[in-house]
């Protein structure tokens, strides 16, 4: 550490040199950071906020609809605590480009989610309005909703009575927000009564898309989603029974395998930024030959020569790292506004900063190794004699 | 100041010329190669760039290091635009790709899509019956009633896949004459069998003719393999009222499809079912729908790949510029010989641009070949919809040109700053220096 002001000003040395290196870095960090939040955010399942949920659908395809009967049913399973049905309503605002994820659910859904703040005298509102409609809070503030306006939203699959069209009309009752990055999505959705889903239906609905089980012993889960797909089995209704988690993982690997193509351009990236920066350190090397070689001759061993040169391009690379890893943290949020919340990014999470600054040492370790062992097996006589 | 204002003029230069690098097309691009060249042999100043350009380039050898630096650097970005752009078109060819003006597509007013819609009775019967519908050769009107059902198959890793199952009137052959049946036999009406799309049938298990398959309450023999080049690929076929009794869907369908005598019947069809009041239908060509149903998805695709590949260029130049800079700067004693000869700066700042240009270049060629090698054909799949649809990325000249493009604007501006540099080089600091 007692030589940190000498590796600093090595650093420095040629300034051009360092900035545009650095650009290059943090060039390099931003896309990487970029990339993992994109790549967190479409990775619930390491999430505990969804433990000891299981979604039930059918096993024909998550479209397909279950009987309103299984509900019942599957509350008297053992160990099941709360059960909720929910459907696919199809939303839109305005215009089919501004699609709003929008469930039809029973009353009890959100007593499944504690994810999900919604003030208690709001949802006892919705509970008691029949055409009520709790909105994420992204969605009321991208257009202007307020409680007990009356919004039309369209429905891309149903017809409603009332109207005659695809035009169903609802009121505000609550404005709902989920709690921490995994829930940020419960922002930007709405929910209605399953009950008005069906009256108000043209084409009436015959059941429910999916069930959510509460479990209370979330170690049983396996379990006790083989005794729910029991209930059905052989029927003309078979359901299957999956945790939460696995349920949304299997959705967004049909969706993008946004791992492969992620792992690819980071590939890419990141061979580009070790060729720029090594290339970098050989020239800064290469220039001090004879300043290494006076160091060595004032006293410094063979190590400490290594260690700064391997520290100088450690610094190098930690400082555009972060650089651009700060930027990143100021660009999702900003992203994620400009979005209206359709991106459901909550920011750069400790994951993303844990594995960017591995990355960062290893490449800096990496970048320094050769030109750091070069100075170090510089021979001090020689050295001096080719220096100028 | 002077220097300030020349190099704010300088930045703004360039950046017009980005702009109008971005518009060229290719005559335009030829254009300014011939005139480059025609000034490199004609002029005076031209001949003496050409001169320190190959003497430039003779020095790329000795840095071999930091040239092949820019060379790998632009050869990622480009590699990376490429293949990006490559999966949108990819993704664009075979959602967009089936549709044609002489078909048109029917759906339930206000449904996007036809795993969304609706149709009775009442509209298959108007429909049949609407002018400008054409007739087979034994005079039965060229209509398919089709019925959709998402249903989950299996893929080749094991993971839940939900695919389209399309229940069709025999009708629907004559009606897409771009499908083909190229293994097995085709379904028997009345009979739980399928007929499933290549893409399909490769990638998800259990699909090859000979198997049955588990769909929804029942098992169905797979007896056939279609090939169509677009998104009915991914899906199944069966017999529409064998699909309606399995999955309950009553005497519904979810669309029509239906032939036309002509592109210049659809106004007229058109116009005879939006007009009669007892129909609630959207009538588009399936043209327009296939069109519309890819727009979404492929523009984000567009974005997120011009997006990075942006950010990587942007890493790139500068990486551009560093080696450019050092290697003006270890020829400095070279260049302010030719100057103190009476070479003036013009050639100089040439044969510098032209260097990182024709890296540039060979990076951009490298990148975009890396592209087409490793991506052009790779099988991906997404969600259209509800339902999966496999794709190709499709590498074609116009993205690799694209490609080659953006490698030689990277090239210019990485180019450009070290050779002022070197232009306005003071002679007798740089003679003088060792």
């Amino acid at each position: 550490m007692k030589y940190f002001h000498l590796v600093w000003a090595a650093l420095f040395r040629r300034r051009t040199r360092t900035f545009l290196t650095l650009v290059s870095i943090i060039a390099a960090f931003l896309l990487f950071g970029l990339l993992d939040t994109v790549r967190v955010a479409f990775n619930p399942g390491d999430s505990v906020a969804g433990a000891g949920r299981l979604v039930i659908t059918s096993r024909v395809s998550m479209m397909e609809s279950l009987p309103q009967s299984l509900g019942e049913r599957i509350r008297q399973v053992d160990g099941v605590s709360k059960v909720a049905g929910a459907g696919w309503f199809g939303g839109f605002y305005q215009d089919a480009r501004n699609q709003i994820p929008s469930f039809a659910v029973s009353p009890e859904y959100l007593d499944a989610y504690p994810e999900i703040e919604l003030p208690a005298q709001q949802h006892e509102d919705w509970r008691n309005n029949r055409v009520g409609l709790i909105v994420g809070e992204s969605l009321a503030n991208r257009f202007e909703w307020q409680i007990g306006d009356r919004i039309p939203l369209q429905s891309a699959i149903w017809p409603s009575r009332a109207s005659g069209d695809n035009t169903w009309t609802f009121e505000v009752s609550g404005i709902m927000r989920g709690v921490g990055k995994q829930a940020a999505g419960y922002s930007n959705m709405v929910m209605l009564h399953w009950k008005y889903f069906e009256e108000n239906n043209e084409f009436g609905t015959d059941g429910v898309h999916w069930y959510v089980a509460q479990v209370g012993d979330p170690d049983r889960a396996d379990e006790i989603a083989g005794r729910i797909d029991e209930l059905s089995a052989n029927s003309s209704h078979e359901t299957r029974t999956q945790t939460e988690q696995a349920f949304q993982a299997s959705f967004i690997r049909q969706l993008v395998n946004i791992g492969l193509i992620v792992t690819a351009i980071m590939g890419a990236v990141f061979f580009t930024l070790l060729l720029l920066a090594g290339n970098t350190m050989m020239q800064a090397v290469r220039e001090r030959t004879s300043e290494l070689a006076v160091l060595k001759t004032l006293g410094f061993t063979d190590f400490s020569v290594l260690s700064m040169v391997l520290a100088e391009s450690v610094l190098l690379v930690l400082l555009g790292g972060l650089v651009g890893l700060g930027l990143v943290a100021l660009i999702v949020p900003a992203l994620a506004a400009a979005s209206g919340g359709m991106l459901p990014f909550g920011g750069v999470g400790p994951q993303t900063w844990a594995t960017a600054v591995v990355l960062m040492l290893l490449f800096g370790l990496a970048v320094g190794l050769v030109p750091a062992v070069q100075a170090m097996r510089l021979n001090m006589v020689d050295a001096l004699r080719s220096g100028q | 100041m002077k220097r300030l204002l020349a190099n704010m003029g300088l930045m703004a230069g360039l950046v017009v010329a980005l702009a109008i690098w971005v518009q060229l097309p290719l005559t335009g691009v030829l254009a300014l190669v011939l005139l480059l060249a025609g000034w490199l042999t004609a002029t005076r100043a031209g001949r003496q760039a050409a001169l320190v350009t190959r003497v430039g380039l003779g020095t790329v050898g000795r840095r071999l290091g930091s040239s092949l630096v820019i060379v790998l650097g632009i050869a990622g970005v480009v590699g990376v635009l490429t293949a990006l752009l490559a999966m949108g078109a990819g993704l664009q060819a075979t959602l967009a790709g089936g549709g044609s003006d002489d078909a048109a597509l029917i759906l339930r007013g206000g449904a996007p899509a036809e795993a969304q819609s609706v149709l009775g009775q009442d509209e298959i019967q108007a429909v049949t019956q609407a002018p400008g519908v054409a007739h087979d050769n034994d005079g039965r009107p060229l209509v398919s009633g089709e019925v959709i059902v998402a249903v989950n198959v299996t893929s080749r890793d094991g993971d839940d896949a939900s695919v389209q199952l399309r229940g069709v009137d025999d009708t629907a052959w004559a009606v897409r004459p771009g499908v083909e049946l190229i293994e097995g036999r085709p379904f028997r009406t009345g009979m739980q069998e399928l007929v499933v799309g290549r893409r399909a049938s490769d990638r998800y298990a259990g699909l090859k003719p000979g198997d049955s398959v588990q769909l929804g309450p029942e098992r169905w023999d797979v007896v056939g393999v279609f090939e169509s080049g677009d998104g009915h690929d991914s899906e199944l076929w069966a017999d529409r009222n064998t699909v309606a009794s399995a999955f309950r869907r009553g005497n519904s369908v979810s669309a029509l499809l239906v032939g036309l005598t002509g592109a210049d019947a659809f106004d007229g069809f058109k116009a005879a079912l939006e007009s009669n009041p007892q129909l609630n239908v959207r009538v588009q060509t399936t043209a327009e729908y296939f069109a519309a149903q890819s727009e979404g998805l492929v523009t984000v695709i567009r974005v997120v790949g011009i997006a990075v590949a942006a950010i990587m260029a942007i890493g790139a130049i500068f990486g551009a510029l560093n080696c450019m800079f050092a290697a003006v700067a270890a020829r400095a004693r070279e260049i302010a010989t030719l100057r103190a000869m009476g070479f003036r700066g013009l050639p100089v700042v040439v044969s510098i641009m032209l260097e990182t240009m024709i890296l540039a270049l060979a990076g951009g060629l490298l990148g975009a070949l890396l592209a087409w090698v490793l991506f052009n054909g790779h099988s991906a799949s997404t969600l259209a919809g509800m339902s999966q649809v496999v794709f190709s990325f499709k590498v074609d000249f116009g993205l690799m040109w694209t490609g080659i493009k953006w490698a030689l604007a990277i090239g210019l501006v990485g180019g450009l700053f070290p050779a002022v540099r070197a232009a306005r080089l003071p002679v007798t600091v740089a003679l003088r220096e060792t």
